[in-house]
């Protein structure tokens, strides 16, 4: 075990399936030589040269044109696209393409390959370098999406997701890049996509989130605890696809969900979460499903932390579910 | 190199060749890219005949444009790749893709090779290295880059023919894709088939670069113009550039200039809008023609030989055609495979909603052309 930042999981799971596959290819903006604006991709140029790890022109729609390309004819790609909010040319791409490759093929030609991209609010990067866009991926069958929310989920979810055998969407909370630390196991570490995690126990209310809400939960579950409220976490890890067994079953024990995401609430992947518990835990339900998410505004500025997601707004989604 | 110079023929009207260019490729071959034309023509009559009468949903005839890709896919060795578009259907046939997977793949049975998912003509034949075609346009541009890319990163000596029309080259990918092989030296044929109308848009509105193959200069590779009703002109300069690939020295951008005689697709009427003297003219240079006085002058084409091939295709697609139509549909089951590699809880369970539904199957449904 060693303590690792988010970010630093990252690169480890990427080391270490470029150590582990030669199929294995790392590119994107400024990956190479700079290893990345974050430096999630530092030192593989330096270990595995420029051929498995460089740079393109500068062209979201390229990077994912031809990582679909790569995948196609064989060879692993793990792309970044240096922001989410970059992402929009490659969109084409990644929803006509990666993701239909397989089905539209009738299973002749796959397409698995990995897309990184940072994520998220919380660090003053106004609406180009901060939305959380998970809902238009989830939104997509063929696509898969992975959210850790701590540096050992990140360096064992990445390394299932490159050897998963479709494109996944894998979404960095970069507000929790370098804030989380945690224990991370060496070499081979792997944490299967579609299995949720139980974050903290409780028994009145289940609160799901994912990403850089994890910790915002916690904070807020604590507070919740000093009023006699025992708050559960559910971090679902993969968004597609998803652990509703593990949410549905931790609803039937505490009666009462809140889901918190940073996305705009109008057709969020938060919103998934709550029509699924309507859904199909109806008869358990002593309150409302009670979703906590962003606003329906473009990501704001100077306002950006009344715009997240807080412990104060978690607590009070928390005590929707009691007033019924 | 030439990029807006008249482009590259070698047939002439009357069947001889300019001046000293005459290939003189061996009889066989010449044979096979004649019947591999002949068939891809026969191919498409019965398609449209097909939707016509109501036995198939939809169609995209190649008419007119069976030198461009039978020549230049016919310079690839069969463990080279295509990106293709819609509009290439002689490919898998000169790759020897037996004409019951083509027919099937027409009604989305389940001898389909991709089971019934797409719409007809858009093929995927793996045998063929012939990747599944998508109807955005342009997407495979980049594609193909990016398969050159990997093709180089493993080492092999893959080279990768990537099909696009004139359409295609306003699209992002055809920027990304040009750029992207250019920059990583990725072995790719770009052929840009200018068959002069991207459904009712004429060339000449889709871009004001003095040609097609011009645009390769910007991005720092040889693009070349050639007649695209020419087989023994596109073969030649795909040759070439299939050869500049395969040794490392990079991509290339070819434009075979030739004319789409079919309609874009059997939901449009390129009467409409299309000017009748343009389309006559072009109807005097039929590829399949030229090529036709070609090999009669070398005692290669005769009447028995011409009725011999046309009766042997007409036999087979229409043989190929009646087994397909006995086919059943694909099973409901299929719906939910190849989503992803396993089926996920969720399709599960909607998979199991779907098969416990009870009653006559319903849904009277809009069908092509609206």
């Amino acid at each position: 075990m060693a303590t690792m930042t988010l970010i630093e999981a990252v690169t480890d799971a990427m080391r270490t399936e470029m150590r582990n596959d030669d199929r294995v290819v790392v590119f994107g903006e400024d990956v190479g030589k700079k290893g990345g604006v974050f430096l999630a991709t530092q030192g593989l140029q330096e270990e595995f040269g420029e051929q498995r790890c460089f740079d393109t022109p500068l062209s979201e729609c390229g990077i994912i044109g031809t990582a679909v390309g790569m995948a196609v004819y064989g060879i692993r790609p793990i792309a970044e696209i240096q922001f989410l909010d970059f992402i929009y040319p490659a969109f084409d791409q990644i929803v006509s393409e990666a993701a239909k490759m397989r089905y539209r093929s009738g299973g002749e030609y796959t397409c698995p390959l990995v897309i990184r991209s940072p994520y998220g609010g919380g660090i003053r990067g106004g609406h180009y370098h901060s939305q959380s866009s998970e809902a238009y991926f989830c939104h997509t069958p063929g696509l898969k999406v992975v959210i850790p929310s701590t540096p050992a989920d990140a360096k064992g979810l990445l390394i299932s997701s490159i050897r998963d055998e479709d494109p996944v969407m894998f979404l960095e909370p970069k507000r929790i890049y370098r804030s989380v630390k945690g224990e991370v196991p060496e070499g081979e570490h792997v944490v299967p996509l579609g299995k949720g995690r139980v974050v903290r126990e409780g028994s009145d209310v289940t609160v799901v989130a994912y990403g850089s809400m994890v910790s915002i939960c916690e904070q807020a579950a604590e507070k919740a605890a000093e009023q006699g409220r025992s708050v559960e976490i559910i971090d679902p890890r993969s968004l597609v696809p998803l652990d509703e067994d593990l949410i549905l079953e931790s609803v039937r024990k505490t009666g009462r969900c809140v889901v918190v995401f940073e996305a705009p609430r109008t057709c969020s992947f938060g919103s998934e979460i709550a029509a699924i518990v309507a859904e199909k835990a109806i008869e358990h339900l002593e309150g409302p499903v009670v979703r906590v998410g962003g606003f329906d505004t473009p990501f704001p500025y100077s306002l950006e932390h009344l715009y997240m997601p807080d412990v104060r707004r978690v607590l009070k989604g928390i005590e929707k579910t009691f007033q019924w | 190199m030439t990029t807006t110079q008249p482009p590259l023929s070698i047939l002439q009207k009357d069947g001889k060749t300019a001046k000293d260019k005459d290939p003189n490729l061996p009889a066989d071959q010449l044979k096979r890219l004649y019947e591999t034309m002949v068939a891809a023509r026969i191919l498409d009559e019965r398609g449209l005949a097909l939707q016509r009468q109501g036995r198939i949903g939809f169609y995209l005839q190649a008419l007119g444009q069976e030198a461009s890709h039978v020549g230049s896919a016919s310079t690839l060795q069969d463990s080279d790749w295509f990106f293709p578009a819609y509009r290439q259907p002689g490919i898998p046939i000169l790759r020897g893709v037996p004409f019951d997977d083509i027919v099937n793949e027409w009604y989305g049975n389940d001898g389909d090779t991709s089971k019934g998912r797409q719409m007809p003509v858009h093929y995927s034949f793996r045998q063929a290295n012939f990747v599944s075609v998508s109807s955005p346009i342009g997407t495979q541009i980049s594609q193909a880059a990016g398969a050159g890319m990997a093709a180089r990163i493993r080492g092999d000596d893959t080279v990768f023919m990537s099909y696009f029309g004139d359409g295609g080259t306003s699209s992002n990918d055809f920027h990304a894709g040009l750029n992207f092989a250019a920059v990583f030296k990725a072995p790719v044929v770009f052929v840009c088939e200018n068959n002069q109308w991207a459904i009712s848009v004429p060339a000449t509105n889709q871009t004001k670069s003095e040609s097609m193959a011009i645009k390769a200069q910007a991005y720092g590779m040889p693009g070349i113009r050639v007649d695209g009703n020419d087989v023994l002109a596109v073969h030649r300069v795909c040759k070439e550039a299939v050869e500049r690939a395969r040794k490392g020295e990079g991509p290339t951008l070819v434009e075979t200039v030739t004319y789409r005689i079919a309609s874009h697709s059997s939901s449009d009427d390129a009467a409409r809008y299309r000017d009748a003297d343009e389309f006559e003219a072009w109807k005097q240079r039929d590829p399949i023609q030229r090529f036709q006085r070609y090999l009669q002058r070398k005692k290669l084409w005769n009447e028995a030989y011409e009725a011999e091939i046309q009766e042997r295709y007409k036999q087979a697609i229409n043989d190929a055609i009646k087994r397909a139509e006995a086919r059943p549909r694909p099973p409901l089951d299929s719906l939910f495979e190849d989503v992803y590699l396993n089926l996920t809880p969720q399709l599960r369970a909607q998979r199991e909603e779907l098969l416990s539904l009870e009653g006559p199957e319903s849904a009277e449904l809009g069908e092509f052309p609206l």
